[in-house]
């Protein structure tokens, strides 16, 4: 069984950096809509593993695709912060339900799942996006990039959760 | 007595620390993970990034000449429409050459030497973009050579491995080339302000020169990297308040910076002993 979940995880890391980097980087829809799909390891990562874990593979995570896409280590940030703020989000949208042993995301609502997505994908890309600009002086391009990025990763999130939960019911 | 007593009120305090630790593991770890992730972030904002966080190391090199190579077959025909165009240019001044002999002259006594490569990886929708190129060291590939296609100027060799190169493009905001306009010499350095991705600035051109919409702006004499009178763009906006001394200009590129495949690398045998000799003025100073 923890086998399993090592070997589910892996796979789930490689799999979602190789896509982001092969795949979704190149999308530039619009000419600058790059969808990180790879925050949904941070949605899928089971929630009762331990969190110090949990923050350092999320790092990991970022710095491979930082260095793939050159960007230093922007989304390797992003990416810490969510990990580390990610049950405090949960508790959030989940209520108290989330504290119980038996939570399991497949059980929670459609809506809660999406609010939960929606939290993650835009704390990182806010963070990630602060960081890539670096400055306020251009607001009205932060905010530009956040909210339609945001946008694509939230559509393309959802139509991935759906489609890699079916076979699982 | 009282000295035992020291030293388990410093044991106390020591398990408190620990405790303190213990309890806020996760946040200390956190915070340890984010103030190095800003050093790694911060430390390159300089003029050189650091040497494993750019995508010419072999993993993602390699990761990025595989795609390459499967979705290389894709778009063949377009590219070797564009390499017959450049030829048939390249035949025509040739031809058009006073002396014919150098069709068959020794090129590599030439000063400016050119390297073939193939873009593996390009971006352009970030502020500060890359491209790699699967050309290194082992080809004779080193920082700061000039890189161009068949349609102009596209950025400076930044990094280079043992097989991959990482390529500051013109969309870069560190990115600064010194660039004229055509058939004159006034220059000017041209940088990116990141709005949109055909579009770079031409800076520090003086008021009292004759600009017009069109013009052809081109590399200039200035700099050891480029040779000179490499094409680069036209201008598209001329932007002059009354009390600036200088235009501010939009020049829309030749390259089509989407859309990239083989590109030529140029090296320059003077630029070393150029780069001495400025070294040496400084020194001076």
């Amino acid at each position: 069984m923890t086998n399993n979940l090592y070997l589910q995880n892996g796979l789930r890391f490689l799999l979602l950096v190789l896509a982001q980097v092969l795949i979704f980087n190149r999308l530039n829809f619009l000419g600058f809509i790059n969808p990180m799909v790879y925050i949904l390891f941070l949605y899928w990562y089971p929630i009762k593993q331990r969190r110090s874990v949990f923050i350092i593979i999320c790092f990991i995570l970022g710095l491979a695709i930082d260095v793939f896409s050159d960007t230093l280590a922007f989304h390797a940030v992003a990416c810490a912060t969510m990990a580390f703020f990610r049950p405090t989000i949960m508790r959030f949208v989940f209520g108290v339900n989330y504290e119980f042993q038996s939570f399991k995301l497949s059980n929670t609502t459609r809506a809660q799942q999406i609010a939960f997505l929606t939290f993650l994908i835009l704390g990182h890309h806010t963070i990630f996006f602060l960081l890539e600009i670096f400055s306020l002086s251009h607001l009205l391009l932060l905010l530009k990039k956040i909210v339609f990025t945001g946008l694509g990763t939230l559509v393309l999130g959802i139509l991935m959760i759906t489609l890699f939960s079916a076979e699982k019911e | 007595m009282s000295g035992r007593d020291g030293s388990i009120q410093q044991e106390k305090r020591m398990q408190q620390i620990i405790n303190f630790i213990l309890r806020n593991k996760t946040t200390l770890l956190y915070l340890f993970l984010l103030t190095l992730g800003m050093a790694m972030s911060i430390k390159s904002h300089s003029y050189h990034q650091s040497r494993f966080l750019n995508s010419a190391n072999w993993l993602s090199g390699s990761i990025y000449k595989t795609q390459s190579d499967i979705t290389g077959y894709f778009g063949l025909r377009e590219e070797n429409d564009r390499l017959v165009e450049e030829n048939t240019r390249l035949k025509k001044l040739l031809y058009n050459s006073a002396d014919l002999t150098v069709a068959g002259a020794a090129t590599d006594s030439f000063p400016y030497q050119v390297i073939p490569a193939r873009i593996i990886k390009n971006s352009y929708a970030l502020r500060n973009n890359y491209i790699t190129l699967n050309k290194g060291t082992t080809n004779g590939v080193k920082q700061d050579m000039g890189v161009v296609t068949s349609m102009g100027v596209l950025g400076i060799v930044e990094y280079t491995t043992d097989r991959f190169s990482a390529v500051q493009s013109l969309l870069n905001t560190r990115s600064n080339i010194n660039a004229k306009i055509k058939n004159t010499n006034n220059f000017g350095s041209l940088t990116w302000n990141t709005d949109r991705y055909d579009v770079v600035q031409l800076e520090d051109i003086p008021r009292i020169v004759p600009l017009n919409i069109g013009d052809t702006i081109v590399t200039g004499a200035m700099s050891s990297i480029f040779p000179e009178n490499i094409p680069i763009g036209t201008i598209q906006r001329i932007d002059l308040e009354n009390s600036d001394s200088f235009y501010e200009i939009d020049v829309a590129l030749f390259n089509d910076m989407t859309n990239l495949k083989n590109v030529y690398i140029i090296s320059n045998r003077n630029s070393e002993e150029i780069r001495l000799l400025e070294e040496k003025i400084n020194d001076d100073q």
